[in-house]
């Protein structure tokens, strides 16, 4: 990006032409303001930031889970309803191999593997469940995967909660209670500044030990693994196997007859697909330091599918857009929206609405109340006045305006294509 | 399988079987009325519904002030005159939760009916969030007592178990809705409209068929039957809550994926066979453990019967 460049002109003309690629510029974007973020967050709050750059650390966790699914959904077009259960196995792969609660299983036995090496083996774990409940599964027609998806989601975190002290077979998973004092992930040595508030200096060994004081840590985490995760997906969507996945996509049928393995083809999808998935429930994990089964609810994987879906499925900066809308409006808009509401009443002088009278419970709790229908309504309202998400893929975007009257005629030959 | 885990457990305690075959086709009933509009739904626009079991959970919500309107309250009311306040009651439920249901599917989904086809799947699940937020709104997040208006004595079974009113209204007025809607779907002009549409949309179009029609009517019927679900439910459990259909839905549509997504007996027995599941499960096996198996059967059933119980095999498209 930092291109060298003679004069402004053909500055203006190198930028004119780098930002005319679209997605090119929302990356631009979105890096220039991620890294800019726990400044702004600290300077407009007042040097109280740390819990702003807490929670996008947690918004980059769902942006990690939505670049996961959007290799299932969008790339391959396999509907997945559960997605969140691989979340739950990668959580639960670090959480049972980074703390004590093995000690008090039948093993007797604790372990506290590395979190780097965990990061890996969460992945691997959650991409082997993905081939395993893929396997038998996927020669299955359109939604009837989605719906085998569904009861995988439901049957992963129940079995989580139910295999904890008192099960059959001992305490394998800390049950209702879930898995506490997870390892925080450790590294030999480690840059900190005035980022955290402290002169630049090198710690060593350093721990990421405390999310609540120092979220800088995790959000830096969180920000490199995103960055590596889009390079890695952006390489196989261009890869052979990417191809592959859109052939598929479009036309199993005739991707078959053009020697494309789909078995193969969709089972690599939903499997590098979990991948992802293990891989943030990894780091989710270690930033909590606790998992509990109901962190990993359907409403999660539908959250997930509905960032995918609202940013514009295939398309990897849209997806991201679209994760961090929807976290924005979960973790900030609909939990400080109450907050504002009385605080504007009172201020404009109508402060009696935030007192409660009969069936009045204050205008604080009212607008709480209202927190599922106004997330309700900005989907129906975005998915109406954009079917095709925010930023739809370019490619994509053109063959649907182009497509449509080819389509009218496979309709009356086939019936309806997807 | 079944049989097999079942036979001794039967032949130790007939009255605690014969008990719990009762819950089981009682909660199954209220699952088949909910699943009918899944299924319905599903088979003419692909669209798996999530708003359905809001609607349904609408139902018991709408006919609570109903309820007070025709002045009926716990342990005051009896007689016939309550049954036929409760079947007007059920009359009004049902005509009101099918118009909204007309209007969501008017609102939300017909303007995506072009779209890429996960677009609607999100307007159903923001459809759902906003009639729980309606719901939660009304009515807060604590459940809400629904009144016991209906005496429940209980009628002696074989070996020693008992049948309740209750149960057997609820079997009843299932069994009745199943048999009106199959005669619908099977004898009338729209009815057989629906299934043309459901078959071929386009080609129905070309034979004159009013689509737009055709489709709202199916949502109609399918919140018809939803809203007397809901009535049954709350007046079978006495508690409703806001976010009741989620659940409930969820294992709706379950049943219906179970029977054969599309097909209207197999609502009906994907249903039944959720409910005596989830009751002998309960009853003989850790309740912890119920929801586990009534997804492995579902994926089991769908691994190896890929159509469902009753569905057709459909070539693929």
């Amino acid at each position: 990006m930092s291109r060298q460049v003679s004069s402004s002109d053909s500055a203006m003309r190198w930028a004119t032409g780098f930002f005319r690629d679209r997605n090119r510029t929302i990356y631009t974007i979105l890096l220039v303001g991620a890294l800019l973020f726990p400044s702004i967050a600290d300077i407009t709050t007042g040097g109280e930031g740390n819990h702003l750059v807490s929670t996008a650390a947690d918004a980059g966790v769902f942006v990690l889970l939505a670049i996961g699914l959007n290799i299932v959904v969008g790339f391959a077009g396999l509907l997945d309803l559960g997605y969140a259960a691989f979340f739950a196995i990668g959580a639960y792969t670090y959480g049972l191999l980074a703390s004590g609660l093995l000690s008090g299983s039948p093993l007797h036995q604790e372990f506290h593997f590395p979190f780097w090496i965990m990061l890996f083996v969460a992945m691997g774990v959650a991409a082997a469940f993905g081939a395993i409940l893929g396997a038998p599964t996927l020669r299955l027609r359109g939604d009837y995967l989605a719906i085998v998806t569904l009861g995988f989601g439901e049957i992963v975190p129940r079995i989580f909660r139910f295999l904890g002290a008192g099960s059959p077979i001992g305490n394998w998973t800390g049950g209702v209670n879930g898995i506490a004092a997870i390892d925080p992930p450790t590294l030999p040595f480690f840059l900190t500044g005035p980022w955290v508030g402290a002169p630049i200096q090198v710690v060593k060994p350093f721990d990421f030990s405390d999310p609540i004081a120092y979220p800088m840590d995790f959000y830096l985490l969180i920000l490199i693994l995103v960055v590596l995760s889009i390079f890695a997906v952006n390489n196989l969507q261009n890869s052979r196997l990417g191809r592959a996945w859109m052939a598929v996509r479009e036309d199993e049928v005739a991707a078959a007859a053009s020697g494309v393995n789909t078995v193969a083809i969709k089972l690599l999808a939903f499997s590098i697909g979990a991948s992802f998935s293990g891989f943030a429930g990894c780091y989710y994990g270690a930033k909590l330091s606790t998992v509990g089964s109901e962190n990993f609810e359907f409403i999660v994987s539908v959250t997930i599918l509905i960032m995918v879906v609202l940013g514009g499925m295939g398309n990897i900066p849209g997806v991201i857009v679209g994760a961090l809308t929807i976290s924005f409006v979960n973790f900030y808009v609909l939990t400080n929206l109450p907050d504002y509401a009385s605080s504007i009443a009172s201020t404009i002088g109508l402060d009696f609405l935030n007192k409660s009278s009969g069936d009045w419970i204050g205008l604080h709790d009212e607008v709480q109340r209202l927190n599922y229908l106004i997330f309700g309504l900005i989907l129906v309202v975005v998915m109406l006045l954009r079917p095709q998400g925010l930023f739809p893929s370019r490619i994509r975007e053109q063959e649907l305006e182009k497509g449509t009257a080819e389509e009218a005629v496979f309709d009356l030959r086939e019936g309806s294509p997807e | 399988m079944l049989v097999v885990l079942l036979a001794p457990k039967a032949a130790s305690d007939l009255s605690l079987f014969v008990q719990i075959l009762v819950i089981g086709i009682a909660n199954g009933a209220i699952y088949a009325l909910i699943a009918l509009g899944y299924t319905m739904v599903y088979g003419i626009i692909e669209l798996i519904n999530f708003a359905h079991g809001d609607v349904f959970t609408l139902g018991a919500f709408l006919s609570l002030p109903l309820l007070g309107a025709f002045g009926l309250t716990e342990g005051k009311s009896s007689g016939v005159s309550v049954y036929l306040a409760l079947i007007l009651i059920a009359a009004i439920v049902m005509l009101l939760t099918g118009t909204i249901n007309v209007v969501i599917e008017r609102v939300a989904y017909r303007p995506l009916r072009n779209a890429p086809r996960l677009a609607p799947l999100i307007t159903a699940v923001g459809m759902s969030f906003i009639l729980e937020g309606i719901m939660y709104f009304w009515r807060g997040a604590s459940p809400i007592h629904y009144p016991d208006l209906i005496p429940n004595p209980r009628i002696p079974l074989l070996a020693g178990a008992t049948i309740g009113l209750k149960d057997i209204i609820v079997i009843v007025v299932a069994i009745v809705l199943v048999i009106l809607l199959t005669v619908f779907i099977n004898g009338s002009k729209l009815g057989k409209a629906m299934r043309a549409t459901a078959q071929d949309r386009e080609a129905a179009q070309l034979m004159g068929i009013d689509i737009n029609r055709t489709i709202a009517a199916t949502f109609f019927i399918g919140a018809v039957l939803a809203g007397a679900g809901g009535v049954i439910f709350g007046l079978y459990f006495n508690s409703v809550r806001f976010d009741l259909g989620f659940g409930v839905g969820l294992f709706a549509f379950t049943a219906a994926v179970f029977g054969g997504i599309g097909n209207i007996q197999g609502a009906a027995l994907g249903g039944l066979a959720i409910g005596l599941v989830q009751a002998f499960s309960n009853a003989y096996y850790q309740s912890a453990l119920t929801d586990v198996w009534i997804f492995a059967i579902l994926i089991l059933v769908l691994v190896f019967r890929p159509t469902g119980l009753l569905g057709m095999q459909v070539p693929e498209r």
